[in-house]
């Protein structure tokens, strides 16, 4: 498969990265100071927080989710939401997407493919892939886990209700 | 609904405590005082306190915002954004280590784990026959543990470890491996468990509550929202300490600027910030030591599963420690390391947990089942181990490059065998070391022993984290070792003191906070003297 002839080159991956990044700064218009999510990246997500939570919630759950991971991202240093930003970029442009995750569009794929890739990038030689996994999995379950109504189905109850309200 | 408890921020600054919000600032301005403290964490409360009382202008310095019990609301989601550094997510250069950091009015001592340990006596009898330091014996440092001991109501913990504690106790002991009861800087505590998210109950004896409320009861003042960017020097001095006021936010300048004026000025801004601050000022360092040997204690991480429920989420988060591998070989042998636990809330925790999809979700189900188990492996004293390298990016920010070696990781490898012996012995139906070719849980210490040993150690494989930042403005007696001098002046520039965790010429080998107390106590009180008391 090309998709997996390719993940063996690691170096390559790494300067198509390196190249995609520079693309996609060129295209965008201008650098925006703080991480803004957009449509693409919404629909991303939606892949994304069942795939990396093992979980499957309602619509509304996953809007949820999808906000404080937003939220979550607007709290790190702008240096940081650039970095997100321009990582959000290269998974939700069609070639970079293709070559980098080996996922068709994310409303397309299977949950199988969304495994393949972040089990990829988990292990990848490429370190920079390897800590994009990281960022999308500490975000994504940190969104996930930071909302009250998801510990009961862990055994946590929150914090002393008297002193937290 | 608010607190029940009474706060004694909000009291004091009804009381008239002279506290400045730069962030609201719409104008540049200046200020004077006798002293200036740069940062409002361990070194910089401490400080604060002993000046002000030695009847000295001060005036303190923080980037981080002024919080207090109201706002501790124990949920991850608006402690870590509100009170650490970038959000908890601080991480070296290569993003292969996460770094817990305070960046609030009291730093780092609002979100520890209250766990306080004298300076232990190698790493003193290191510093002294290594560094120059020859008046930093167990002998003459002790009376300054002891004042801050007394200061922080630092003692024995009464209640008997949670359980995510007692397991480490209960396997360690099956297997012969001495452990001990760490003490505590609290006072009233609820042994609730929520210390890493700002203590609601002002229980915690964190710089917070203690020195910054005394220093301001002298009459201290307290910039907050104010980062310290640059000194000005001129003829082997200071002349003045130019700062930024930051959005209420902290994410960006505001385009206001201060400038601080004083006859002296103490740098307590953490091992990442202090040694930037002068390299932005352009520092003399003439041994190319500014910024060097910085050291994390770098921590890997078991998790065991048991049947019974764990609940590492309550009770008082560090009470059970072992130093039994810090003695097994020499201090600069084959790495040792601390044994501790880690408390688990639902972010921290889940995120930790190397897996994703089923297997983390399965995981998930236990989570109340789950102990964490930390080693903090002592770095410093071996050549292999000389520790990271603060740098500064081209804005100016500081970011520290840690690079870890073969020697680390054979420590790390013994240390995961460690654990997961010891939770196996005490009772673990599962273990898990933090590594994301561990697919799934080992099922027996036999399983486990041959797995781990086979596991590849390299780092974003191997879970790395780190709470205790240490070093990069090393204390030395000797020059060429060292930018502080042993009575915590920066070398070449005589206003200038160093007070904080970067000082240490070595990592500490335990949690540092109460060895960051009991050096600067004694730093503070000197230059107290050195300025002229007047109380």
């Amino acid at each position: 498969m090309q998709r997996r002839s390719f993940l063996k080159a690691g170096l390559l991956g790494g300067l198509a990265l390196v190249a995609g990044g520079a693309v996609y700064r060129q295209l965008r218009p201008s650098t925006p100071e703080r991480f803004a999510l957009d449509q693409q990246g919404r629909v991303m997500l939606a892949a994304l927080v069942p795939a990396i939570t093992g979980l499957s919630p309602s619509r509304p759950e996953m809007d949820a989710a999808i906000e404080r991971v937003a939220g979550a991202i607007n709290g790190l240093p702008l240096r940081t939401q650039k970095e997100i930003s321009d990582l959000f970029g290269l998974l939700n442009m069609a070639p970079t997407r293709r070559l980098l995750a080996g996922v068709p569009a994310w409303q397309e794929a299977t949950p199988q493919q969304i495994a393949e890739f972040l089990q990829s990038w988990r292990t990848h030689r490429t370190e920079m892939l390897q800590t994009a996994y990281h960022g999308l999995h500490d975000l994504v379950i940190g969104g996930w886990y930071a909302e009250p109504s998801t510990w009961a189905a862990i055994g946590y109850p929150g914090p002393m209700k008297e002193l937290s309200a | 609904m608010t607190s029940p408890i009474p706060d004694p921020i909000q009291a004091g600054i009804a009381a008239g405590w002279q506290v400045i919000d730069a962030s609201a600032l719409t104008q540049d301005r200046s200020f004077d005082a006798d002293v200036v403290v740069v940062g409002t964490g361990a070194g910089g409360g401490v400080t604060a306190e002993i000046l002000a009382r030695a009847g000295l202008k001060v005036l303190m310095v923080e980037e981080g915002a002024l919080k207090s019990s109201k706002d501790f609301k124990m949920r991850e989601a608006d402690a870590y954004p509100s009170l650490y550094q970038e959000s908890a997510a601080r991480k070296t250069v290569d993003k292969a280590i996460n770094i817990l950091q305070g960046r609030t009015v009291g730093g780092t001592t609002v979100v520890n784990w209250t766990s306080s340990f004298r300076t232990p006596a190698d790493t003193l009898g290191w510093w002294q026959a290594k560094y120059g330091l020859k008046d930093y014996s167990v002998e003459s440092m002790a009376p300054w543990f002891q004042k801050m001991e007394e200061r922080l109501n630092i003692s024995d913990w009464q209640a008997p470890p949670n359980p995510n504690n007692d397991l480490l106790r209960q396997g360690a002991d099956k297997l012969g491996i001495k452990t001990g009861l760490i003490r505590r800087n609290v006072n009233g505590c609820w042994n609730l468990g929520y210390c890493g998210m700002g203590c609601p109950t002002n229980a915690k004896q964190s710089m917070l509550v203690t020195t910054i409320p005394a220093a301001l009861e002298k009459g201290a003042v307290l910039l907050t929202r104010a980062r310290a960017e640059s000194f000005t020097l001129a003829g082997g001095k200071a002349a003045s300490l130019e700062c930024v006021a930051l959005t209420a936010d902290g994410m960006q300048p505001t385009g206001r600027r201060l400038t601080l004026k004083a006859r002296h000025f103490v740098v307590s801004g953490g091992a990442i910030n202090s040694p930037a601050l002068l390299m932005r000022s352009g520092a003399p360092d003439p041994h190319q030591l500014l910024g060097q040997r910085t050291f994390l204690h770098p921590v890997v991480i078991s998790m065991g599963t048991y049947q019974q429920p764990v609940e590492a989420f309550s009770g008082a988060p560090q009470t059970v420690y072992s130093d039994h591998f810090l003695h097994t070989q020499p201090v600069d042998g084959p790495m040792g390391y601390k044994l501790e636990v880690a408390p688990l809330h639902p972010v921290l925790g889940a995120s930790t947990l190397s897996a994703f999809g089923a297997s983390h979700a399965n995981l998930m189900k236990r989570f109340a089942h789950v102990q964490g188990m930390l080693a903090l492996l002592r770095d410093g004293f071996h050549p292999d181990a000389a520790g990271g390298r603060v740098t500064l990016r081209s804005d100016g920010s500081p970011q520290l490059d840690y690079p870890l070696t073969p020697y680390f990781w054979e420590g790390a490898r013994r240390a995961l065998l460690t654990m997961a012996e010891i939770q196996f012995a005490a009772g673990a139906d599962a273990v898990s070391p933090v590594h994301e070719l561990v697919t799934q849980p080992y099922k027996n210490w036999d399983e486990a022993r041959q797995a781990i040993a086979a596991l590849p150690m390299q780092k974003l494989l191997t879970r790395v984290v780190s709470a205790h930042v240490m070093g990069g403005c090393a204390m030395s007696g000797d020059a060429a070792s060292g930018v502080v001098a042993p009575d915590g002046v920066y070398r070449g520039i005589s206003n200038v003191s160093v007070h904080d965790g970067s000082l240490f010429p070595t990592s500490i080998g335990a949690n540092p906070q109460l060895s960051i107390y009991g050096v600067t106590a004694r730093l503070a009180s000197g230059l107290a003297e050195r300025l002229g008391a007047k109380a």
